[in-house]
């Protein structure tokens, strides 16, 4: 299939493209590295305690960025590099956390549903129907609604309960048509049970475009962390997040303009990172999606 | 015309269990678990009168069934209950603040339409070639930034810095107020547009019509606008369907940023008052615009594509 697209004849300059898209697969890549790298030693790399208050508040606070303190400092004068740090230990943690767990699910229901077919099947497809009718934060604010007080616990609990309808929709659909091919049918012919056949030869080929949207999650879940932060509906003092730091940056962003601007451009990278590691990922896969 | 009523008809119809699921969860915020909705609501010290109240207004004290049922029956008259913080019924104040919504979102779209078009079609031009790469890049970096940090940086920039656009507000809907909440809301949404538009037309440029379109000897633009953009609009219509999650996503976080008094910041306060009649009955609103809007996009389908409509 991609060699017949590749073998008609085109304009010039598409076949630069595999430059590009190793041009973006580099920088996914680096971003991506430097966020997880940044974020695991944040413990080393961080000058100061992310929590630490200064004796002497009055001119510690809202300092603009200087040699001392590259980032400047927040209201309660923390310093904001150490606190971009520990909050990327936070956002990476979460989003990461969140994707194995949505994954896992993801891959055992479209598995079961793509392969079984039938109710089963129609259940898991209407399910996702009605997940999916919702705008995803707008069903994640309602659900927090339901929790006596928020915090970063319930942000991963509803970001798994909304996150694993893609990939299980994705896992079936590879599924539905992996069950069909000659190998399956052989494996079964010699007597393979349906554990063997779903994890040894289907899932195995299913893997690609899971592990693509997985990626791209990881991004997604990190954004609505900090979106459902920045909003008051995620994690509370003294956790530490890019959201809530975000929050703080509003009320003071005609006077301390730096207090937003680098936990935002900290997630901005990092959700950069990963969308274009994603992107290429995909493109890899199918070299006919180029963006 | 006819022979679009049919499938149209069909599509309206499968909506009808989507549409039901989407109460059944709505309603499900609600009755799960999670002890007694009613002192939920009103706090652990609440007036034991008004916990009565509430639990007979529910009918808490009857099983789920009944309860929705009753729930329904009151939803289908367009009764979405009473707010407990304002006294007064869910959807004369949801009636308040959608129009600012629906502004909000209204000039979001277009602005992701005209830029984001106008960019895919750029780059698709001179695939490869700087322009190309920049437009891209600005389009990946539209799709990653966070709504809210771009919304303060904008106005940061153009309001506080530049004094050329008022910091935030409604404005009584002055036009200059609209701008850069437009702007912010519309941005990941412009990406995948471009990005869409793009790669789109670069498919339609492969095929053989194109080839005989110039061979004909058609001006270059001609072939573009006649011939390519006209097939590549099929999935352009898609993205913009997809993007209005987008949009409806980022509504709370940019009328936060912006104190805009749409239906997106009044559903976050409600959160924050644990006033539930008025959550559910923004989320179920922000649902069912989002499954009409996709709905339209449907039946755009059915308009620009002859094939859909035999199809299937």
């Amino acid at each position: 299939m991609a060699a017949e697209v590749v073998a008609l004849p085109l304009k010039r300059g598409v076949a630069t493209s595999g430059d590009r898209g190793r041009g973006r697969l580099v920088a996914g890549g680096v971003l991506v590295a430097a966020f997880a790298l940044s974020s695991l030693l944040a413990p080393w790399l961080a000058p100061y305690d992310p929590a630490a208050v200064p004796a002497a508040l009055a001119q510690g606070m809202l300092k603009p960025p200087h040699p001392a303190h590259a980032f400047g400092t927040d209201a309660l004068g923390r310093d904001l590099l150490s606190r971009v740090l520990y909050g990327g230990r936070v956002s990476l943690a979460l989003g990461l956390g969140v994707e194995m767990v949505a994954a896992a699910i993801g891959v055992i229901v479209g598995l079961l549903a793509g392969y079984h077919g039938g109710w089963r099947d129609s259940l898991l497809m209407r399910l996702t129907d009605v997940v999916m009718a919702f705008p995803s934060l707008i069903l994640a604010i309602g659900l927090i609604a339901v929790f006596e007080r928020p915090g970063l616990d319930k942000v991963a609990l509803v970001l798994i309960a909304l996150g694993w309808t893609t990939i299980a929709r994705v896992v079936r659909g590879a599924t539905l048509s992996l069950k069909e091919r000659d190998y399956v049918q052989a494996a079964r012919a010699l007597g393979a049970g349906h554990a063997t056949i779903l994890l040894r030869h289907v899932l195995p080929n299913a893997m690609g475009p899971v592990i693509v949207a997985a990626t791209i999650g990881v991004g997604g879940n990190m954004i609505a962390e900090a979106g459902l932060s920045f909003l008051g509906l995620g994690a509370q003092s003294p956790t530490i997040s890019w959201g809530t730091m975000l929050a703080d940056g509003q009320t003071f962003l005609t006077s301390a303009p730096w207090v937003a601007f680098f936990p935002g451009l900290a997630l901005l990278l990092a959700v950069l990172g990963i969308n274009l590691l994603g992107d290429s990922l995909r493109d890899l896969q199918d070299p006919r999606l180029k963006p | 015309m006819s022979e679009l009523i049919e499938p149209a008809a069909r599509r309206i119809v499968a909506l009808v269990p989507v549409l039901i699921g989407v109460s059944l969860l709505v309603f499900a915020l609600t009755a799960i678990g999670l002890g007694d909705p009613a002192r939920a609501m009103l706090g652990q010290r609440a007036d034991p009168e008004l916990v009565q109240q509430i639990r007979r207004d529910y009918a808490l004290d009857r099983p789920v069934p009944a309860r929705y049922a009753t729930w329904m029956a009151r939803l289908v008259r367009g009764d979405l209950g009473m707010s407990y913080h304002q006294q007064r019924p869910v959807a004369e104040v949801i009636a308040e603040r959608l129009p600012a919504t629906a502004r909000l979102a209204l000039a979001a779209t277009a602005v992701a339409v005209v830029v984001g078009l106008g960019a895919g079609v750029t780059a698709a031009l001179r695939p490869g070639r700087l322009l190309d790469h920049a437009l891209m890049t600005a389009a990946v970096l539209g799709i990653s930034t966070p709504v809210f940090w771009l919304g303060m940086m904008l106005s940061l920039l153009f309001a506080v810095w530049l004094d050329w656009l008022p910091v935030s507000g409604y404005g009584d809907g002055a036009w200059a107020n609209l701008v850069l909440p437009a702007l912010t809301l519309g941005a990941v949404h412009t990406g995948t547009i471009a990005r869409m538009t793009r790669s789109s037309l670069l498919e339609v440029v492969r095929q053989e019509y194109m080839q005989t379109a110039r061979a004909k000897g058609l001006a270059e633009w001609r072939v573009v606008a006649k011939h390519a953009l006209r097939n590549a609009l099929i999935p352009v219509v898609t993205v913009i369907g997809i993007g209005l999650a987008d949009l409806l996503v980022g509504a709370p976080l940019t009328e936060t940023v912006f104190a805009w008094p749409g239906l997106g910041r009044m559903l976050v306060a409600a959160v924050g008052q644990r006033d539930l009649p008025v959550v559910m009955g923004a989320v179920l609103v922000f649902a069912v615009i989002y499954v009409l809007a996709n709905l339209l996009v449907d039946l755009a389908y059915l308009v620009i594509d002859p094939r859909i409509r035999r199809g299937r």
